[in-house]
């Protein structure tokens, strides 16, 4: 039984580290705000969640805690890179897209919804 | 071996330490220095996480949790500062 978790914790911990550096990684050679944002903040979710699951699985009575800080991040991390692309986004730092404006389907409404504020 | 893992492991999150944080000192505009404050942060609470089975310190899993309360408050502030709204 302490060799399935053990092995469990191993492997977790593994693909944990990698989607970190990856995380890292793609914060770093992505060329656009929005696409570091998807880089960083997706990959980071996945990769903090597996590695704290993973002590959690090396070390059994820890377990409650690791829950706790597990949850903590699926929580927290998706509303603050939503904060961080709406505010990006309010900045008018339109994203570049290849086909033109019309790919953009959130600036109609965006425009519409400053016309009506004023 | 279990040893063994977790020292590759920290190696490659203190590899994502440092891109994310060459980012934070290049990056062109503040939103770019925001999201690598963010991915640091979440990095940051895993390493700890990872040093208190090091160690097999029980404490740290608790500075862990604060540190990433405190770094997701101090993000959505900054975000919101961005916005214009504060």
């Amino acid at each position: 039984m302490k060799q399935i978790l053990d092995i469990t914790g191993m492997v977790l911990m593994l693909i944990g580290g990698i989607f970190l550096f990856l995380g890292g990684l793609g914060i770093f050679r992505m060329p656009d705000t929005y696409n570091r944002l998807q880089a960083g903040t997706k990959a980071t979710t996945l990769g903090g969640m597996s590695v704290i699951l993973s002590v959690g699985f090396l070390e059994p009575g820890w377990m409650i805690k690791t829950l706790v800080l597990v949850i903590f991040i699926a929580l927290s991390n998706p509303i603050s890179s939503h904060a961080l692309a709406r505010a990006n986004y309010k900045r008018k730092n339109y994203p570049y897209l290849k086909g033109g404006k019309e790919y953009d389907k959130y600036r109609e409404v965006y425009q519409k919804e400053e016309e009506e504020a004023i | 071996m279990v040893q063994i893992i977790i020292y590759i492991t920290l190696g490659f999150m203190f590899t994502g330490i440092l891109f994310s944080a060459l980012r934070f000192v290049l990056g062109p505009t503040a939103a770019d220095r925001t999201v690598a404050l963010d991915t640091l942060t979440t990095i940051a609470m895993a390493f700890l996480v990872l040093l208190s089975l090091v160690f097999k310190r029980y404490i740290y899993i608790d500075i862990a949790l604060v540190y990433g309360v405190l770094g997701f408050i101090g993000v959505l502030v900054i975000a919101r500062y961005l916005e214009g709204a504060l």
